[in-house]
């Protein structure tokens, strides 16, 4: 039995999971408590949020974020990566930035639109 | 003198979603002051997800979610001056309309008139002196908020080595923010036995980075002459008192301080609106209406939130009541009211009076706790002491705001005021 709290939403259940028995969930509120309970034992993910350069815009940075959750273990290289990049004004809100990240199958795309500037 | 229906101050979610509602509501003419640059309020600096989850049903970011109400602002004839500073407002008497005082560098300095006015100012960080840290006055310490600023708008890392002070949400948040690049952040410290931040935050953001929390622990000296470079943290006693001989040194560069925040109602205190000095907010009615017949007030100006749906959807009842208001439907001076008290284990609710006659089917009632508890009973109890209904919860934190809904027949018929009090479970104790 592994005890986890729920990062799912801000009601934040305590999780039992039991990872004997096909990593089966308790004290879950919802579903997705369960789905999270599972994976995180297994292969937790996170979604990432940071931010990029921005040139030419009325910001100097632009926030992004991962289209989906991505494996926790990639965090800092998918940091790196966005890092290293710069996008030239105007952006668009939900614009694709990198396309399939360090090939997790998640983009990482704009949070906001920014107006050149 | 330009005259509107409405006036909304701040144009942060609060703001937006107050005008949003008031034109929905059949108001045309309709101006929100803004001293930003840019809509949104704070959002946009809180680039994280974990906004929307109740009223979207999705994972949005600071600035997503902000989004979606600008986008919304944009398809109604709702004006907007950005860069305008509000300075003072001045109540109209007896009904008459109330004046605006704002600047800005454009425009300069501007009189204008509106019959109902929204306060939706937000909070400010509380900064050093309002807790009074001893030792030298270094630079690189900063509230988390600002460094959040820095980094997230500006592009600026403030530190490289950070000792965190104060468990509220905004120092969680960028505890993660600055290790993803490339700091390290010693410790996150907290007085109280328990975190004032939500529970996820702690896991996410601390727990993911094995970034140790040290609860009932406080900084007990700062030292560096320039820059900071290392910090005493100590133990604290029940009484909140460092004690002797469990310090801790830190060598860092940088302090960040996550120690609460203080709405901004400079304007409200001056219009001479009536002020409930455990939420630093105005008093407000179940409409958000503040002392001053026709200006309301809502979102963190009102009192701290730590989810910005539930700011959200009570600038909308603000916003609703101000279109009620402007269209003639005004609660007459001699209605009667019904105080909320607190109880045992609260300590604030909003609202904090209700005109029972004005209520509709149900009164929301926001309300924080004063103590960690298992499980417990929100009771609701009329002056002689009768039950008018309970809650149930499994746990209940002052770091996560409560609401309740109160049946409006419910309290019509309440004898005496009603308070608001936390039954713990026999058994479950306190942790
Ligand atoms: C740093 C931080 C992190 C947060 N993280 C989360 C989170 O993860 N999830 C979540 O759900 N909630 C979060 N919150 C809470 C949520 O963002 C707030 O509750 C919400 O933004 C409050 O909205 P508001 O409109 O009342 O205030 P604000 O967003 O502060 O907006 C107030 C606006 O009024 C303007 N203003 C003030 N005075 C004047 C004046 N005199 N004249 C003209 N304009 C003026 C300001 O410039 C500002 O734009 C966070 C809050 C903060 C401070
Ligand atoms: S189990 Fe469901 S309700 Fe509980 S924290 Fe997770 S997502 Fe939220």
């Amino acid at each position: 039995m592994k005890e986890l709290v729920c990062i799912v939403c801000p009601r934040g259940c305590r999780l039992q999971v039991d990872e004997e028995n096909g990593y089966a969930v308790t004290g879950n509120s919802c579903p997705r408590g369960a789905e999270y309970g599972k994976n995180e034992l297994q292969h937790p993910t996170r979604v990432l949020t940071t931010t990029v350069r921005v040139t030419g815009g009325v910001h100097s940075r632009l926030p992004v974020k991962t289209s989906t959750a991505i494996p926790k273990a990639l965090l800092f290289e998918a940091m790196e990566m966005a890092n290293a990049i710069c996008v030239a004004a105007p952006v668009q809100p939900g614009q694709v930035i990198v396309e399939n990240l360090l090939g997790t199958g998640a983009d990482l795309i704009a949070g906001r639109g920014i107006a050149k500037g | 003198m330009a005259t509107y229906e409405l006036i909304v101050v701040g144009g942060g979610p609060a703001g937006l979603a107050a005008a949003c509602q008031a034109w929905e509501k059949g108001l045309r003419h309709i101006l929100i002051l803004e001293r930003d640059s840019e809509l949104g309020g704070i959002l946009n600096q809180c680039i994280h997800s974990g906004f929307g989850l109740q009223r979207f049903r999705e994972e949005l970011t600071g600035p997503e979610y902000a989004g979606r109400f600008i986008e919304m602002l944009g398809d109604t004839g709702v004006e907007t001056r950005l860069d305008t500073m509000v300075l003072q407002i001045v109540p109209g008497k007896d009904g008459a309309p109330h004046q605006v005082h704002a600047v800005s560098a454009k425009e300069g300095y501007q009189v204008l008139e509106a019959q109902a006015v929204v306060l939706a100012m937000g909070c400010r960080e509380r900064t050093r002196g309002a807790i009074s840290i001893p030792g030298e006055r270094p630079s690189g310490i900063f509230t988390a908020g600002a460094a959040q600023r820095y980094l997230n708008i500006e592009g600026y890392m403030v530190g490289r080595r950070v000792v965190i002070l104060g468990s509220g949400d905004i120092g969680l948040i960028m505890a993660r923010r600055m290790t993803l690049e490339g700091a390290k952040v010693l410790a996150c410290v907290e007085l109280m036995p328990y975190s004032g931040g939500l529970m996820r935050n702690i896991v996410q953001c601390l727990q993911d980075f094995d970034i140790p929390l040290y609860l009932s622990h406080t900084i007990t000296d700062i030292k560096g002459h320039d820059r900071v470079e290392q910090v005493t943290v100590s133990e604290v006693g029940p009484d909140r008192r460092p004690i002797p001989g469990t310090e801790m040194v830190f060598d860092c560069d940088t302090v960040l301080l996550s120690v609460g925040l203080i709405p901004e109602n400079e304007l409200t205190r001056a219009a001479g609106a009536d002020m409930d000095r455990r939420t630093s907010g105005a008093r407000v009615y179940e409409n958000m209406e503040t002392s001053i017949p026709g200006i309301f007030a809502c979102g963190n100006v009102v009192h701290v939130h730590d989810l910005v749906d539930y700011v959200s959807a009570e600038s909308e009842r603000a916003g609703a009541a101000a279109a009620a208001y402007v269209q003639g439907k005004r609660a007459e001076a001699t209605a009667r009211t019904l105080e909320l008290k607190n109880g045992d284990g609260v300590s604030y609710t909003v609202p904090q009076t209700v005109r029972p006659d004005e209520a509709g089917k149900t009164v929301e009632v926001f309300f924080r706790v004063n103590r960690v508890t298992g499980p417990a009973a929100i009771a609701v109890r009329d002056g002689e002491g009768n039950s008018l209904t309970g809650f149930r919860r499994a746990h209940l934190a002052p770091g996560e705001m409560e609401h309740i809904l109160l049946p409006g027949n419910l309290v019509r018929s309440a004898k005496g005021p009603v308070t608001i009090s936390i039954e713990e479970d026999k058994g479950g104790s306190a942790r």
